[in-house]
C-alpha cells in the first residue's frame, strides 16, 4: 500500500466505503436476528445467547464492528469539516435540489441521527449485557434475552424513538448502499441499475423491518 | 427583455466584495447569456460605471473558458451547455438574475467573476500526459488497434473541457469528476498503460494539494458537467487509485 493512501481523498473515501459495507452486512444479520424474536422467542434466545457467548464473535467481531462504527462516524465528521472549509464563501443563491437528492447531501445528519440512537440502543442493550458478562460474571442466562427485549419494547416513548430513528436509517441507507459501491471503483452500466434496486429495497426493507419488530413488541406486550 | 441582475463585484483578489445589482434593458431572447453580459457591460461604460470583468474565449461550448454561477446553477439553469451556449430565452422578462462566480477556496476570485482555475493545470502537469517521442518517428496511431468501446470512453472522459463547474456545483467543492476524467481519457487506452499506476497517484496528491474537498457521490456535477462526464470514470479512478496503491513500489 503507498504511503499516502489513508490519507488522500480518494482513499478516505475507499475506506469509508469499506466501513460502510461491513456495517451493512452487519445490519443484515442484526435484523435477521431479531426477526427470529417475532417467530419464535426460543429460538431467539438461543441465536443471542450463542452470540452473546462465542468468543469469536465476542472478542474478535465485537471490537473490529466497534472499531468499524467509531471509524465510520469519525471520518463522516471529519471528512464533513474539511468539505465545508473547501469552499469559505458560500454561494448567494444555490439551488442543489436541482441536481441531487436530500439523501446524498444530507448523510451527515442522517448519519449522526443514527449514532445518537445508537447511543440509546447501547444503554438499552450492550451496556446492560457488558455489565452482565464482564462485571457480575453472568455468562450463562440463555433465557433472559426475549423477556429484556420485550419489556424495553413495551414502552411507547422509546419505540417512538426507535421507529423515528429507523426512518433517518433508511434515508442514509438510501444514498449510502449505492455510494459504497461506487466509492469502492464499482460502476458498471449493466450492474450498477441493479445495485441501485437492491440498495432502494435494503434501504426501505431492512428499517421497515426494524419498525415491524419494534411495534409488534409493543402492541403484544400490552 | 427588461431584466435586474444581482452580480458579485470585487476589484480584485484581496477585496471583500459584494452583490451588486445592475438593471438591463432591451436584451434579445436569442443573444447568449455573455452578449447580454456584453450589452450590459455597454451600458455600464456609458454611465462611468467599471464594466463587469468576466471569462470567455472561445463562445462556441469547447473551450472550458467561461463559468458563471447563474440563478444557483453552474453555467445557469439549461442542461449539457457552457455559459456561452446559454440563450436568454430560458429566462423571463423582468426576471431578477444572480450571477455569481464559480466559488471554491481553491479557485480564488481574481476580479468581479473572474477565478483563478490555475489548479487544474497543475493537477495536469502532475501526471495528466503520456511520455511518446514526438521527434519525427511518431508511432502511426492506427498501428496500435484499439477496440471500439475502449476507443469511444476514452472519447467520453477526453470531452471534458475543465471548466470547473464539477467543483462550482459540488457542495464539498470537489475536483474528482475532472481529475477522474483527465486519468481516464489515458487509462482506456494502449499508450495510457506505461504511466497507468504513477499517473493517477500523482494527479490524486496534487489535488488534494490544491485543498478541493471529498467527493460524497451526490452526483451534481454529473447533472451540471456541460459535456456529461459520467460518474463512471470516478469509480474507475477510485479502482485505479486503489490498485496503484496496492501494487505501488514507493
Amino acid at each position: 500500500m503507498s504511503k499516502g493512501f489513508s490519507t488522500s481523498s480518494v482513499g478516505r473515501k475507499i475506506l469509508m466505503a469499506l466501513s460502510g459495507f461491513f456495517l451493512l452486512i452487519f445490519l443484515l444479520q442484526h435484523f435477521v436476528i431479531n426477526f427470529l424474536s417475532v417467530i419464535n422467542s426460543e429460538t431467539f434466545n438461543e441465536v443471542s445467547h450463542f452470540m452473546g457467548t462465542n468468543g469469536l464473535i465476542q472478542f474478535v467481531m465485537q471490537p473490529i464492528l466497534l472499531f468499524g462504527v467509531v471509524f465510520h462516524l469519525g471520518m463522516g465528521i471529519y471528512l464533513d469539516f474539511k468539505n465545508k472549509a473547501a469552499r469559505p464563501i458560500k454561494y448567494a443563491m444555490d439551488k442543489p435540489s436541482e441536481n441531487s437528492s436530500w439523501m446524498s447531501r444530507n448523510m451527515i445528519i442522517t448519519g449522526i441521527m443514527v449514532m445518537l440512537f445508537l447511543g440509546l440502543h447501547f444503554y438499552d442493550f450492550w451496556i446492560p449485557e457488558i455489565i452482565d458478562k464482564f462485571i457480575e460474571g453472568k455468562w450463562d442466562e440463555p433465557t433472559k434475552y426475549f423477556p429484556h427485549l420485550v419489556h424495553k419494547m413495551s414502552d411507547p416513548i422509546r419505540v417512538g424513538i426507535y421507529c423515528a430513528s429507523f426512518i433517518f436509517l433508511g434515508l442514509h441507507l438510501l444514498h449510502g448502499f449505492q455510494s459504497s459501491f461506487q466509492s469502492a471503483g464499482f460502476n458498471h452500466n449493466k450492474y450498477t441499475p441493479i445495485i441501485k434496486q437492491l440498495g432502494n429495497i435494503y434501504a426501505i426493507g431492512i428499517p421497515s423491518g426494524f419498525v415491524f419488530i419494534a411495534l409488534f413488541h409493543l402492541l403484544t406486550s400490552h | 427583455m427588461d431584466l435586474t441582475l444581482k452580480i458579485w463585484r470585487q476589484k480584485d483578489k484581496n477585496d471583500k466584495g459584494s452583490m451588486e445589482t445592475y438593471p438591463v434593458t432591451g436584451i434579445s431572447e436569442h443573444a447568449s447569456f455573455l452578449e447580454m453580459l456584453d450589452v450590459l457591460n455597454e451600458q455600464l461604460i456609458t454611465q462611468g460605471i467599471e464594466p463587469v470583468a468576466f471569462d470567455h474565449d472561445c463562445r462556441e461550448g469547447i473551450c472550458g473558458m467561461c463559468s458563471l454561477y447563474i440563478n444557483g446553477e453552474a453555467h445557469g439553469p439549461d442542461r449539457r451547455v457552457t455559459t456561452c451556449q446559454l440563450h436568454m430565452r430560458m429566462f423571463k422578462d423582468g426576471e431578477t438574475i444572480h450571477i455569481e462566480p464559480f466559488r471554491s477556496g481553491s479557485f480564488p476570485v481574481l476580479k468581479d467573476l473572474v477565478v483563478d482555475r490555475s489548479a487544474f493545470d497543475r493537477i495536469q502537469q502532475s501526471g495528466g500526459f503520456i511520455s511518446v517521442n514526438t521527434s519525427g518517428n511518431t508511432q502511426d496511431a492506427n498501428a496500435v488497434p484499439i477496440a471500439k468501446p475502449m476507443a469511444d470512453k476514452a472519447m467520453d472522459a477526453a470531452t471534458c473541457i475543465g471548466c470547473g463547474a464539477c467543483v462550482a456545483t459540488c457542495k464539498n467543492s470537489s475536483a474528482m469528476l475532472f481529475v477522474a476524467a483527465k486519468v481516464s481519457q489515458f487509462s482506456y487506452l494502449p499508450q495510457g498503460q506505461v504511466e497507468r499506476k504513477q499517473r493517477v497517484l500523482n494527479m490524486v496528491d496534487q489535488m488534494d494539494k490544491e485543498g478541493f474537498g471529498n467527493c460524497t457521490n451526490t452526483g451534481a456535477c454529473e447533472v451540471e458537467c456541460p459535456k456529461g462526464i459520467s460518474l463512471e470514470f470516478i469509480a474507475r479512478m477510485n479502482k485505479d487509485y486503489l490498485t496503484a496503491s496496492i501494487t505501488s513500489e514507493k
